[in-house]
């Protein structure tokens, strides 16, 4: 229906309302009723069939209307990942700002359910164990289960790795699986030769699925290593939930306290790069062997 | 002491005053973790019902933790005024609800009996009060303190600019700390978490802000979040320290986690006043929140709440200038949902206030956890109304190298204008001549970081 005929029809629809309402043979509300469903426009039928959909703009965009200096602002955009150069509507965040702060939550409360792919596992050709905690709700609610490893996982422990070794690597999913996905292979190749490059004796590294970070205390009774350095998912952030800690202990016993261990965190592409990580964690390991101790101790003798 | 309650017809019998507290809380999966809440509605009542009842002689007589086995415990018992406590054992925690609604009450009047109170005293009235209840007492509570700047004056609220980056990148910092102050963000503190846990870095950051703070004229404090001894060495080292920071917990066995003790916190207070950058008296920072004891195993029995109370009773003897509550921080095995963050925040601020300390909140969440932002919203707002003394400023909410979600700069600006609060005043000043803030609101111009970009 074209425009003008529509505008005709509501006319002619009017007045024959206006008649009978003066007449008496409608009421009042009756009227207002009719009025306002003759005065809609006809639906627009959405096509489903197009392209064209609703995103994000890029992320690198500047938001400030009439900023003082647009290029600091893109400069400054450029410097960190943070949230910056978002502008406001009043006080409050722009509504593209507010939407993606909720799809980056949507995403980041997804990843802790992740589980490390066997297909990952298996080209990283590295055993498998798994902590006391036998599912991710478990793991989540119940943290002393993720503190200790199963029994069968104890055993293969026992059975399979060398002992007396002075560092042994350990993957742990910890919070983050794709942490562990996204850094892995650019990271341990790089530490394992950091380390045996210096004529580090090095224990086969293998994963702890659903494990914590005391985890590694259990593994350390069985193969009596000196250093044991677990690579664990942190919890995943809106900004990326693909960070990486690593943390270390030298000869952890009954008495180890939480601030025994040393741990460098943020390793991921934006933070410091999981190559890169492999060299400094090499130093950090060394300064821990010589030094006989890790965590605040060690900081204390630097 | 009566142990023994009956609520309408069922009777319920506890073991000790440490059921009682623990059984008496409202839910929580941590206490719920550890098997120490009540098992039922009823029960949680029944609780509640043998809490009232009890005197704080009573609580006097039965510390959670003994004195001779505990750190945290000696320094509650030993910081205590025993006139005042004298003057107020007979009453019981019932009695003591009332007094602190009762509009003859003020808050002088609470500051004063608040040194005659122990920290299990503290956090036993808090479990018989309901939200409005803790928001009415706290609101009564203004504690002042003073660094470089005064916290805490009424009709203000501050906050800290948190401008975190992953790899502690100077620029990367600086541009956030610009958008934070654009927004009016930074009175509190500016405050930085830094990665690299060095004297180097440490004094990278600290000189780079302090020098920022001389260049822009700045009226405020700085403070680098890094472990205690760190700090004290860079101090050592010459690096300017307004603020020392520490996070602190309940109990000696989670100190000892933390690699803190009452001896170290003594040598850091002291070097703080001889060697640190700002005026004072008040030179430290604290960082609490309910879980970290259980979350290092190290609770021994005792629920969160009450070793959250426990913390603030250690803290208070260090006259800290600022003590931030982060109960939402560690994950679903403490704190499961918003509903209970919301609570926690809200009893942490209470309990804060009563031991006469300058509190602040963080309302946060984990991606971890069950909880939103419209959860965070609530617990920010509620907290304002009850008089946080100041709160975190996270760019757009979300630290890219904590992981987890904090008051933005656009939440502070709201905040301030939903409730007609203002900056500090050096600090408003300060927003004023930037062109940032006129009348208490918003400029044209405001948000902008570029404006530091001359
Ligand atoms: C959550 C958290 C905490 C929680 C821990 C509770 C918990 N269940 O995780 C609380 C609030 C208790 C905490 C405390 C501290 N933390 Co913290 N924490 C984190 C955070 C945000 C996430 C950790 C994570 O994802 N863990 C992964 C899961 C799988 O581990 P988990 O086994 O469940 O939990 C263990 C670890 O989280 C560990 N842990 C947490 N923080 C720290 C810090 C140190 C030095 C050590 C040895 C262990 C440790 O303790 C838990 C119990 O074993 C990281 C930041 C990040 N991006 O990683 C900072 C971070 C690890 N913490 C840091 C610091 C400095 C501290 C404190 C020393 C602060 C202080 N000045 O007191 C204290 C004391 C720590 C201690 N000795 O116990 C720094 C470490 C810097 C460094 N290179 O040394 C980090 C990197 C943040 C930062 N950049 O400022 N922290």
């Amino acid at each position: 229906m074209g425009v003008e005929n529509n505008e005709l029809e509501k006319v002619i629809i009017q007045s024959v309302m206006e008649e009978l309402a003066r007449k008496g043979l409608l009421s009042q509300k009756g009227k207002d009723h009719m009025m306002s469903a003759a005065m809609m426009d006809t639906p627009i039928v959405p096509n489903l069939q197009s392209e064209e959909m609703v995103t994000f703009p890029p992320q690198e965009e500047m938001q400030i209307a009439n900023p003082f200096n647009a290029d600091a602002v893109r400069a400054m955009k450029k410097l960190t990942p943070a949230r910056i150069g978002i502008g406001r509507a009043g006080t409050r965040p722009k509504t593209m700002s507010l939407l993606r702060f909720l799809a980056d939550h949507a995403v980041a409360q997804d990843a802790v359910f992740l589980d490390v792919s066997e297909e990952f596992l298996q080209r990283m050709n590295m055993m498998s164990v798994q902590s006391a905690a036998a599912s991710k709700d478990e793991f989540l609610q119940r943290p002393e289960l993720g503190r200790r490893l199963s029994e069968e996982a104890a055993k293969s422990i026992a059975e399979k790795c060398e002992k007396n070794v002075q560092v042994q690597i350990l993957i742990v999913d910890g919070l983050s699986s794709s942490a562990i996905e996204a850094n892995i292979p650019d990271l341990l190749p790089a530490l394992m030769q950091g380390l045996k490059s210096s004529g580090i004796k090095v224990g086969a590294p293998f994963f702890i699925k659903n494990g914590r970070v005391w985890v590694q205390d259990h593994v350390a009774s069985i193969v009596n290593c000196d250093v044991v350095i677990s690579l664990i998912g942190e919890r995943p952030g809106l900004g990326t939930a693909e960070s990486l800690s690593a943390y270390m202990i030298y000869r952890p016993d009954e008495n180890t306290v939480e601030a025994d261990r040393t741990v460098i965190s943020n390793i991921h592409k934006g933070g410091i790069p999981p190559a890169e990580a492999g060299a400094h964690l090499t130093d950090v390991i060394k300064q821990i062997l010589s030094a006989k101790a890790s965590g605040v101790k060690l900081n204390q003798q630097k | 002491m009566i142990l023994k309650a009956k609520v309408y017809n069922k009777i319920f019998a506890f073991q000790s005053l440490k059921e009682v507290m623990s059984k008496a809380n409202e839910e929580k999966s941590g206490d719920e973790l550890v098997g120490i809440a009540a098992k039922s509605a009823s029960e949680r009542v029944a609780a509640k019902l043998v809490l009232s009842n009890l005197t704080l002689e009573d609580i006097y007589n039965n510390p959670v933790i003994p004195y001779e086995e505990d750190e945290v415990t000696r320094a509650i018992y030993d910081g205590l005024n025993l006139r005042i406590y004298q003057e107020i054992k007979s009453w019981t925690v019932g009695y003591l609800r009332e007094y602190i609604l009762d509009h003859k009450t003020t808050g002088e009047n609470l500051l004063h009996i608040s040194r005659g109170l122990t920290s299990e005293m503290i956090a036993a009235v808090a479990k018989l009060m309901s939200t409005m209840d803790l928001v009415c007492g706290s609101k009564k509570l203004r504690v002042q303190s003073h660094c470089n700047t005064t916290l805490g004056i009424p009709g203000t609220l501050a906050f800290r600019c948190q401008p975190n980056h992953p790899t502690d990148s100077v620029e990367g910092m600086l541009a956030s700390l610009k958008e934070g102050l654009a927004y009016g963000s930074g009175d509190a503190v500016i405050g930085i978490n830094p990665v690299e846990d060095n004297v180097e870095t440490v004094s990278r950051l600290l000189d780079t802000v302090k020098n920022f703070m001389i260049k822009w004229e700045i009226p405020t404090q700085n403070c680098v979040l890094a472990h205690v001894t760190t700090q004290m060495k860079a101090i050592e080292k010459g690096a300017p320290v307004d603020l020392v920071f520490q996070s602190i917990a309940g109990t000696h066995k989670a100190n000892d986690a933390f690699g803190v003790s009452a001896a170290i916190l003594d040598e850091a207070f002291a070097l703080a006043q001889r060697k640190g950058s700002a005026t004072g008296p008040n030179l430290m920072y604290f960082e609490t929140g309910q879980g970290s004891e259980v979350s290092l195993d190290a609770h021994l029995g005792v629920d969160m709440m009450t070793l959250e109370a426990r913390t603030y009773g250690f803290a208070r003897g260090y006259r800290p200038f600022m003590t931030n509550n982060v109960s939402g921080f560690i994950g679903p095995e403490t704190i499961y949902s918003g509903r209970e963050v919301i609570r926690a925040d809200l009893e942490d601020l209470f309990m804060g206030k009563l031991h006469g300390l300058p509190m602040g909140i963080a309302p946060c969440y984990t991606n971890h956890m069950k909880a939103d932002q419209n959860d965070q919203e609530m617990g920010t707002l509620l907290c304002a109304m009850a008089g946080s003394n100041f709160f975190m400023g996270v760019p757009g909410g979300d630290d890219v190298m904590l992981s987890y979600q904090d008051t933005s700069y656009h939440d502070d600006a709201s905040t301030r204008e939903i409730l007609g609060l203002r900056p500090l005043p050096e600090f408003e000043q300060w927003l004023e001549k930037m062109g940032i803030l006129e009348n208490g609101k918003l400029t044209e111009r405001a948000g902008d970081p570029s404006i530091f970009d001359k």
